[in-house]
């Protein structure tokens, strides 16, 4: 289970710098949250790290550089027009394999993981009839079917109810524990990371500000510093830091 | 996990008789326009019964009824494959340029292709005397001509701007004005004489088909078609919008690129030898779709005998309608295009498509 190496990873996008030497080491085999404030570099430093931005720095795992199809992104969700089935949407996750014929392998594994993510009902409806949240699930499923050793999710659960929201994030971890991958998440919902990631990124104006297991990381004195809000930091029942929102500061830099 | 197991083998049913229903619409096109193609033959200005066109056709070229051979070999037939080629070639370039420009309004004369074919038309037919080239060969070629250069302009554009749709049909409105208002300078200036040949030229119409001009389209197709078949997933999932598709690995950038030429070849062709036909590149993706919708595997080949089918059909109806003088099938085209697409709106408001 190779981790996931970044050195001085730098991202401008037109002149200006949005990420600023990012260095980490992720480790596979558990999902990994990425989170900070808006604007301050989360879904760039995600898209250079699929190699769909440029960017300076070495990007590696286990001392080798990625190849593309060891990695499978989703950007944030944008509604799918293409009147394509389920099926057809997740089928194209295997797209390096795919001939003129659909060989039965990779009709399984579709089939598996839309039976993953409680889609096998809507396997054959098209995608453009279906709401945010469906749509969402899909191309999560077309993104698991690759396989990856690198999976990096940008706020893949912001259009689902609670429910599948903890659905998709049991079924991260497990594929991130079963196939010893890299899963990274980008994520707003603070509580909800640090139920399901064993290590948190937390990013302020385009660099790292800390990392580190939820409880080391969701301080009161960290959230205030890089959101700008007074937080209560309590503890559920199973042990996870959970946040609750009192107020925003004034002046205090969001 | 037998329910598992048993949901997997459904699945894999479904899927299969899904392929297998889209093959029996492609079979079921294919016989249509047979069908469509031979009523074609047997239609015209001289009275050939459809029996006698097709004791004509098994004759052969050289068959011993001179007459009904001549014209069924030298005048029906190659009208009727050159709306076969012509009709195809539009259908599926049409669809191609809906798919890189992501906009179910794209058709193939969307980026100027047919002004500038119709500008080289017009400027050999007032200029073209002088040159030692033959006549019936230099206004389609000058077409030719003008419709890759339409195209290697946004090519150009594209080149220092990205490959965006946006870039692509603002690059394209650019050519479209600039060959439109070249083409109207032309025909300022032309006398009347030449004025009404290049109004003749710009009607789209199947009289100016040859076996010459069928073996150049058809070597055009030959080398296309392959380009674009090889591209079927790709395309396929460009669909689902270019950070999906980039994420998938897919070189969308090039993608876009090997498309367009693919697109500007077949529209030249077409439009270089017949003329600018429309309609049939719009509605015949939108059709095709429809019927089987969005996997290129289907897709595309179903666009092209749409268009194909729309084509021949349009042409039947032209000799229908006046069966003295042939009416020029593009403008059949426009006028049988505008029920067909608003039928296909209407549906799909309904929510039946």
């Amino acid at each position: 289970m190779a981790a996931l190496e970044l050195v001085g990873v730098t991202v401008a996008r037109g002149r200006r710098t949005v990420v600023t030497g990012v260095t980490a080491v992720v480790a596979a085999g558990s999902i990994t949250a990425l989170v900070g404030p808006n604007g301050a570099g989360k879904s760039t430093l995600l898209g250079a790290v699929a190699g769909v931005l440029p960017c300076r720095g070495t990007i590696a795992m286990g001392g080798e550089p990625l190849r593309p199809h060891e990695v499978a992104y989703m950007p944030q969700s944008m509604a799918v027009r293409a009147s394509l089935t389920v099926l057809e949407i997740v089928l194209l996750g295997r797209i390096e394999r795919l001939g003129w014929r659909v060989a039965t392998e990779d009709l399984s594994r579709a089939g598996d993981a839309l039976r993953a993510l409680g889609l096998d009902e809507l396997a054959h409806s098209r995608v453009d009839a279906l709401s945010g949240g469906q749509q969402q699930l899909a191309l999560l499923a077309q993104r698991l079917v690759r396989r990856p050793r690198l999976l990096l999710l940008d706020e893949p659960t912001s259009a689902l109810d609670l429910a599948r929201q903890l659905q998709v994030l049991d079924r991260l971890a497990d594929y991130a524990r079963d196939s010893g991958a890299v899963v990274v998440v980008a994520l707003h919902d603070l509580s909800l990371a640090a139920r399901y990631a064993a290590t948190l990124l937390l990013m302020k104006d385009g660099t790292l500000v800390a990392s580190g297991s939820a409880g080391a990381v969701l301080t009161p004195a960290a959230i205030r510093r890089a959101y700008g809000v007074e937080v209560e930091v309590l503890k559920t029942s199973l042990g996870h830091p959970a946040i609750a929102p009192l107020r925003a500061c004034p002046g205090a830099g969001g | 996990m037998t329910t598992a197991a048993s949901g997997l083998a459904a699945l894999h049913g479904s899927y299969r008789r899904d392929e297998r229903r889209r093959a029996a619409t492609l079979a079921a096109a294919v016989l249509l326009l047979a069908g469509i193609c031979l009523l074609d033959l047997a239609t015209g200005p001289s009275a050939l019964s459809l029996a006698d066109a097709v004791r004509a056709l098994a004759a052969g070229p050289s068959g011993s009824d001179r007459m009904a051979a001549t014209i069924l070999w030298q005048i029906r037939l190659p009208a009727t494959v050159m709306a076969v080629l012509v009709g195809a070639s539009l259908g599926i370039a049409g669809l191609q340029m809906q798919t890189i420009l992501d906009n179910p309004l794209a058709s193939p004369f969307t980026l100027g292709f047919s002004a500038a074919a119709g500008f080289g038309a017009a400027l050999v037919i007032m200029f073209g005397a002088a040159l030692p080239v033959a006549g019936w060969l230099l206004a389609p070629a000058s077409a030719f001509v003008m419709t890759l250069l339409a195209c290697g302009l946004i090519y150009v554009v594209a080149r220092l701007r990205g490959t965006g749709p946006e870039i692509l049909v603002l690059g394209g409105i650019a050519v479209l004005f600039l060959f439109q208002a070249l083409q109207l300078l032309l025909q300022y200036m032309a006398s009347p004489e030449v004025l009404q040949q290049i109004v003749f030229w710009l009607f789209g119409s199947l009289l100016k088909a040859s076996w010459t001009s069928i073996g150049v389209l058809a070597a055009i197709m030959t080398v296309v078609l392959p380009i674009l078949a090889r591209d079927v997933w790709r395309l396929t999932a460009l669909r689902l919008g270019e950070a999906h598709a980039r994420s998938l690995g897919i070189a969308v950038t090039g993608l876009r690129r090997r498309t367009l030429i693919c697109v500007a070849l077949l529209t030249a062709g077409a439009v270089a030898f017949v003329g600018t036909i429309g309609f049939v590149g719009l509605a015949a993706p939108h059709v095709a779709r429809a019927l089987v919708g969005e996997d290129q595997r289907v897709l595309m080949p179903l666009a092209g005998l749409v268009g194909a089918v729309v084509l021949v059909g349009a042409s039947v109806l032209a000799k229908a309608v006046s069966p003295g003088a042939v009416v020029p099938v593009g403008i059949v085209t426009a006028i049988i295009g505008v029920p067909m697409l608003f039928a296909l709106v209407l549906r799909r408001g309904s929510g039946a498509a």
